[in-house]
């Protein structure tokens, strides 16, 4: 009998909890506190939690390393590309107003603020696995004495 | 006299809270404890943040200090060793002095800080109040810290995102990329 039994089951539970509240932290940034940052980190947590009790190895199945080195610079991409696009429309560099400038309520803001937002979520989530990743590969796992 | 505001009781409280944890991680010498009482002292911090009405600073605070530094210290601590060696008393003395300056040189500022929540304060009077005024017809995000941070300072936050990334290669390039040699280990 596996002795985080206790532990495995109440994970496989919240993990995703703890991912669908990240992705609501993002959506609902413009509403309430949070954003793209806070709801990397709540993402990431997720995935370091699944790496803590299920292993490293479950975990690199489930989010490959090479998934999330490409993800930090792609979130950056998100971020600048929302800019560049801007400026195709005619406007200034994150001028989020260009995306929709028939609007009357700046549903461009809303458009232009949940997309660099999700940029800062890919970097932020993928970066933060990424340390994890790399500082796990390096630590031997917690002896069970330590538990 | 003003009527007695009872919700500063729960700031003493939690400042008292976290004067304790951080004599207690100072005293401690096992790391495995000393990590865990770091996380509990940013928890601590984040619930004082949501009772001062910063609640975004105490949601960072909760998810990076309490979460993911706790468990980037972990994976550090399981390099070294497990117990920190004593520090001979003569550090003591100069840690104190150091402490006990900056500490006075606080308590000489505080007379120039403004009150908590004075409208007049530099914080609130001048590009705060103008923020605050012109969020709603220009952004139109009931968020006025997700409006500046996004739109208003999209610039900075655009800076930020590059930090984060450059803070990820940098610790790909330094500890190597963890795809080389692959491990075998859990999940079964």
């Amino acid at each position: 009998m596996n002795p985080h039994l206790v532990l495995r089951v109440v994970s496989k539970l919240l993990i995703p909890i703890i991912v669908i509240f990240g992705f609501y932290v993002h959506f609902h940034g413009d509403y309430s506190p949070g954003g793209g940052f806070q709801a990397g980190v709540i993402i990431a947590s997720a995935v370091i939690l699944y790496a803590l009790i299920f292993g490293m190895g479950a975990a690199r199945e489930a989010v490959p390393a090479w998934f999330v080195r490409a993800g930090s610079a792609v979130g950056v991409l998100i971020y600048g590309g929302t800019g560049f696009v801007t400026w195709l429309l005619g406007g200034n560099f994150l001028s989020y107003d260009m995306l929709d400038p028939e609007s009357t309520h700046h549903a461009g803001q809303h458009l232009g603020i949940i997309l660099v937002e999700l940029g800062v979520l890919t970097t932020v989530f993928s970066v933060m696995v990424v340390i994890f990743y790399t500082f796990a590969s390096r630590a031997p796992d917690i002896p069970e004495e330590e538990w | 006299m003003e009527s007695f505001d009872w919700t500063q009781l729960l700031d003493y409280a939690l400042m008292a809270m976290l004067l304790a944890v951080g004599v207690a991680i100072v005293r401690l010498r096992n790391l495995f404890a000393a990590v865990m009482l770091m996380g509990v002292y940013s928890l601590l911090s984040a619930a004082w943040f949501v009772s001062l009405d910063a609640v975004d600073v105490a949601f960072t605070e909760a998810a990076v200090g309490a979460g993911i530094s706790t468990v980037l210290m972990l994976g550090a601590m399981l390099l070294t060793a497990r117990e920190a060696e004593p520090v001979k008393a003569g550090r003591h003395w100069a840690a104190l002095a150091v402490v006990l300056a900056t500490g006075a040189a606080l308590f000489f500022a505080i007379g120039d800080m403004p009150a908590y929540g004075d409208p007049n304060a530099p914080a609130n009077a001048y590009v705060g109040l103008d923020y605050i005024i012109r969020t709603p017809q220009e952004i139109a995000v009931p968020n006025v810290v997700t409006a500046v941070l996004a739109s208003y300072r999209g610039f900075d936050t655009f800076g930020e995102t590059v930090v984060i990334f450059a803070a990820g290669l940098g610790v790909m390039l330094l500890l190597g990329f963890g795809g080389k040699k692959p491990k075998k280990e859990g999940g079964e």
